[in-house]
Order: structure tokens, then C-alpha cells, then sequence
């Protein structure tokens, strides 16, 4: 059993973020729609029945226990996957037809020690790492370069984005990382627990990063999150994927003693204290627990 | 070899490149340096070295067969390299491209492949001086010829290299971000295994199957220790594999020692000199801070 405080203030509007697009959209329009999708892994139905949507500019987290498909619904998002039923759509069309406007960050890579490559280049890597041969001296060079310094200052890592990138600690790498995929001006970032395995105030630093980075520049985020607290001041929607099923809207609709009950199959209270913040009661699983997790990187 | 060394360096160079064999084998080595150093760098990035030393000892056969077939030695070490670089790609991908899972697998190709090297041999009667070369390398007898092949070899396989070099860094440092952004993740790593199965055929015909690493991982290696830079880094493996190579050539042309042995020698004490810069270059740094602190 565990008790999870969450900062849920549902007065709290979010303001309009800067959009880059010249037209003014009377109503926000769609990123990502998952309409009654499943998805099947090795054999195995992950989570089916999945609808929900994400629209332009809005942060949203992805919550739920382990092995939910938490980082399969982003990787289906993307065309890594296929989906088995339903159907996504990214920025309107199939998936994987529009990932050059989308920023990906994997679960947590730690880089080897010895990786003896700077941060400037894994940055790089972000904005051109996928064309053909390689980089020359020249014009385009010196704009991806300058591009490259922007996005470094953008998320606070010019002190040591010129170091190996293996020697730098979890929180430089993942703020590192965060440019990466914003290296491209994507419309979209997805963003496979960006927290994990940071300490608390690294993850109070890169949430508030991430939601002052998404208003900035327009960008959409879809986070998975293990321990939702960290983002939940940031949050504008929940989808919430559990082994009962799935459930989309904003934290306080998914957020409530009857969702949450249905999807964890055991009884979950949420209580509300009297200053608006949830207090979630029952949850089966403890937000710290990362099972699983380390074994790979110990493999 | 026995020649007269003096100190005029310049001098002995001209007295051994007035044999045809030594010219020859300072251009087979400057070539199988070009090509080995960019390909090395690319396999130490990608933690592939088990795979490479894998294809290396599939060349003993490869090559062992094609003697004893009376096919020439080129010949057996690319073509077993190049099919047993394919048969390592189509294996299931193991855990962040560095194949741990197939350890097992590829170990026991090694033992398979160094067996039937030694079977070829046997086959082949009066060939066993030669199984030294092919284990350990040999500088004597590349012809004209062979120089010729390894060199239009080695350009197809940096034209290709030079082709795919930045997916294949990105796929090789990131393979998820990769592949969201396009990147044919693995059929990159098939055509990599192929160019390091190229490489390493060439190598060996210097350095012999059990110390390509001389030139293939050395190298790069001490390049990775001292710059961060990746071209930087790319250039300076090239630069100290042809060092290596020349300054072994050289010794090897006025010692009775093989050539094997100085290539290793030379790499080695490369590596050691870059490693210790760094670590005085650590310990200097933090000396210096903790002056700066102190005072």
C-alpha cells in the first residue's frame, strides 16, 4: 500500500502556448489520435481499446504500472510497432509517416562510461544523424552547428556539453537528451520516462524544464511516468493504461476512485484535501519500485 | 630481415623500398591501415570486437581452404569473411548491438572455424610453414598484384563506409532514436558487419587471424581515448594505424622477429603512452583545482 499526494488544481489554466504556425487555430488541432487501439507483443495483448487524443501544445502524461505497455503505446505512436486493432493517427496521418516532426527519447539509456563522444555530438546526431554520409565543412554545417549551441543554452547544458557524454551525470545526459529531440522543432515529443533514475530535485528541475520548453516552442509532450508527482502541476491530460484497461481525460476525470479502482482491480480511494490537492490511497504498486529496470542496464 | 640500419632513416627507407617485396609491403600495409583504422573505430564504437575477432579466425579456413583449393589466399580470407559477416547479421539481434547473447553462439563458430582452419592445413601437405603467417602475419611475398586487389577493395569499402557514416554513428551510439528517425537501423548493422568482414579479411593478411586487433582495435581504441571528437577521432585512428604500420615495418625489416609481433608491440605501447597521458592529464587537473580551491 502506498499513499500518493498529488498537486492537482483544476481552477489552474494553462496559458495559451506561442504557436509558430502564422495561423491563429480557433481549436487546437489533434496530434495524436488513438482510436481503440491494441497492441499485441510477442504474442501478447499489451493493452486493447486504447482511445485517447493529444492535441497541439498540450502535456500529457502516460501513467500506469509496469509492464501496462506504457513505452509500447509511444513506440506504436511512432510506427515501431504495429498496432493489432484500432487505429493511430500522428498529425494526421499512419504512424511512422510523420516522425520527422516528432521528438523521441527512449527509456533511459544510460551512455557507457567510455563513450568517448561529446554531448554536442549526441545532440547533433538529433538534427542530421540521419542523412547520408558525412558531415562537410561548409554552410549547412555551420547552421546545424549554431542550431546545436541554441539547443544546448535552451536546456541549461553549455557547461559541459563539450565533455564525453558517458562521463556526465544522469540528469546533464537527460537534459542533453531533451535537446536532442528538440533538435528538429518537432510538433510532438515523446518522452519514455524522462525522470526515472534522476534524483528529486534533477526531477523537479527537468519537468519544470520540459513544461517551460513545451510552452516556448509550441510542442505537444506525451510523458510516460512512473511517478506522476513531478509533472503533475505541468499536467493538461492523463491517460491512464492499466491491466483492467485504459482510460483518457484530464487528471482530475482519471484521477478518481472509480477509474482508478476499475483499472488497478483493487479498491483505490483518491481524497481531496481541502487546499485541491488529490490524495491517492490503495495503489497497488509504489511509485518508487523499479523493478526490473536496473537488470538491463546490469545485462 | 637482415639490412644494414644507420641513422639516416630517410636512407634506409630507399634501401628497403629498392626491394620490390619491402615497397610492397609498405603500400599493402599503408592500405590495410586506411581501411582498418575508420572500420575499427566504427566496431570499438559499437562494441562489436568479439564479432571482429570472430570473422578474423573464420579467415584462417577461409584462407587454409583456398591454398590447399589452390585458389589464393585472398581470395579464401574475403570470401569466409564476407559469409560469416552475413551469417552473424542474420543472427537474432542480441542487446544493444553488442551480441552478449551470442556469445555462446560465436564461440563456438571460433572453435569450429580455427578447427577446420588447422583440418585444410593438414590436407594441404608442405603448407605448414605457412600456417604461421597465417596465424601470427607475414610481410614477404605480396605481390604487385595483391597490393592492386586490397587497395581497389579497400576504397569500394571506404566509399561505402564514407556513404552510410553518420546513420551509422547515430544508429551506433542511439539505435532507438535512430530508427524514429528513419534510420534502417538494422540493415545498417548487416552492411557494417559486411565492410568490418572486408577489413578484417584484409588485415589478416598482414597481421595474421589472431592479431587483426593490432590494427583494427588498438588504434581507434587509443584515437577514443584522446579525443572526444568523433572526425577528429576518425582521422587520428588513421593516423597512428599507418604509424603503427610503418614503424613496424621498418623495425621488422632489420629484426628476426615477425612482423606480427612489432605491429602488436607498436599499437600497444601507443595505447599504454595514451592511456598514462590521460590519467597525468587527470591527475594534473585535479591537482590544479584543488590549487585553485587552496588558494
Amino acid at each position: 500500500m502506498s499513499v500518493v499526494r498529488a498537486d492537482i488544481r483544476p481552477t489552474r489554466r494553462r496559458p495559451e502556448p506561442a504557436r509558430r504556425a502564422t495561423v491563429v487555430e480557433v481549436e487546437r488541432a489533434t496530434v495524436v489520435e488513438v482510436d481503440g487501439a491494441t497492441a499485441v507483443v510477442g504474442g501478447r495483448t499489451v493493452w486493447s481499446g486504447v482511445d485517447a487524443t493529444v492535441a497541439a501544445g498540450e502535456f500529457v502524461a502516460v501513467l500506469g504500472p509496469n509492464g501496462a505497455g506504457k513505452s509500447t503505446l509511444l513506440k506504436a505512436v511512432l510506427g515501431l510497432i504495429p498496432v493489432a486493432g484500432g487505429a493511430i493517427r500522428l498529425l494526421g496521418r499512419p504512424p511512422g509517416q510523420a516522425n520527422h516532426a516528432v521528438g523521441y527519447l527512449p527509456q533511459r539509456r544510460s551512455f557507457d562510461t567510455s563513450l568517448r563522444v561529446r554531448g554536442v555530438d549526441v545532440v547533433r546526431l538529433g538534427l542530421d544523424g540521419d542523412r547520408w554520409g558525412i558531415p562537410l565543412p561548409g554552410r549547412r554545417s555551420r547552421a546545424a552547428a549554431a542550431r546545436v549551441r541554441e539547443l544546448v543554452e535552451l536546456v541549461g547544458a553549455g557547461r559541459y556539453a563539450d565533455r564525453p557524454i558517458g562521463q556526465l551525470s544522469g540528469g546533464e545526459q537527460q537534459r542533453l537528451l531533451i535537446a536532442q529531440a528538440l533538435a528538429r522543432r518537432p510538433e510532438l515529443l515523446l518522452l519514455d520516462e524522462p525522470l526515472d533514475s534522476l534524483d528529486l530535485p534533477n526531477q523537479a528541475a527537468v519537468a519544470a524544464l520540459l513544461s517551460r520548453i513545451c510552452r516556448a516552442e509550441g510542442v505537444a509532450a506525451v510523458i510516460v511516468a512512473h511517478d506522476v508527482n513531478p509533472i503533475l502541476p505541468y499536467l493538461d491530460r492523463v491517460i491512464y493504461l492499466g491491466h483492467g484497461g485504459a482510460a483518457s481525460g484530464t487528471p482530475a476525470q482519471v484521477i478518481n476512485s472509480g477509474t482508478l479502482t476499475r483499472l488497478y482491480g483493487t479498491p483505490v480511494e483518491v481524497l481531496s484535501t481541502s487546499d485541491g490537492r488529490l490524495v491517492v490511497v490503495g495503489q497497488p504498486e509504489a511509485p518508487a519500485h523499479h523493478g526490473g529496470r536496473h537488470d538491463r542496464h546490469a545485462a | 630481415m637482415t639490412g644494414t640500419f644507420t641513422w639516416n632513416l630517410i636512407g634506409d627507407l630507399q634501401d628497403m623500398w629498392s626491394l620490390p617485396f619491402m615497397l610492397n609491403a609498405f603500400r599493402a600495409g599503408t592500405v590495410v591501415a586506411l581501411l582498418a583504422a575508420p572500420a575499427g573505430w566504427f566496431m570499438v564504437l559499437r562494441r562489436q570486437s568479439f564479432a571482429g575477432h570472430t570473422l578474423a579466425l573464420v579467415g584462417f579456413p577461409g584462407a587454409a581452404a583456398a591454398v590447399w583449393l589452390g585458389l589464393g589466399v585472398a581470395t579464401g580470407y574475403v570470401s569466409f569473411c564476407v559469409i560469416a559477416a552475413l551469417v552473424i547479421a542474420a543472427l537474432p539481434a542480441g542487446t544493444r548491438g553488442g551480441y552478449s547473447e551470442q556469445s555462446a553462439v560465436i564461440g563456438t563458430v571460433q572453435a569450429f572455424a580455427l578447427a577446420s582452419g588447422m583440418l585444410f592445413v593438414a590436407l594441404y601437405k608442405g603448407f605448414l610453414n605457412g600456417t604461421n603467417a597465417l596465424l601470427f602475419g607475414s610481410f614477404l611475398g605480396i605481390t604487385a598484384g595483391q597490393v592492386t586487389t586490397l587497395a581497389v577493395l579497400a576504397a569500394v569499402a571506404l566509399a561505402v563506409l564514407a556513404a552510410v557514416g553518420r546513420p551509422l554513428l547515430f544508429a551506433s551510439i542511439d539505435a532507438d532514436v535512430a530508427q524514429a528517425h528513419g534510420v534502417p537501423v538494422r540493415a545498417l548493422g548487416t552492411v557494417f558487419l559486411v565492410l568490418l568482414g572486408v577489413a578484417v579479411a584484409e588485415v589478416g593478411q598482414i597481421t595474421g587471424v589472431l592479431l587483426v586487433f593490432a590494427l583494427l582495435v588498438l588504434p581507434p581504441a587509443t584515437a577514443q581515448v584522446l579525443v572526444a571528437r568523433p572526425v577528429a577521432s576518425l582521422a587520428l585512428s588513421v593516423v597512428l594505424a599507418l604509424v603503427t604500420v610503418w614503424v613496424a615495418l621498418f623495425v621488422a625489416y632489420y629484426s628476426p622477429y615477425p612482423i606480427g609481433f612489432w605491429l602488436t608491440t607498436v599499437a600497444f605501447g601507443l595505447y599504454a603512452l595514451a592511456q598514462a597521458a590521460t590519467a597525468v592529464r587527470g591527475r594534473l587537473a585535479v591537482r590544479g583545482r584543488l590549487a585553485v580551491a587552496g588558494g
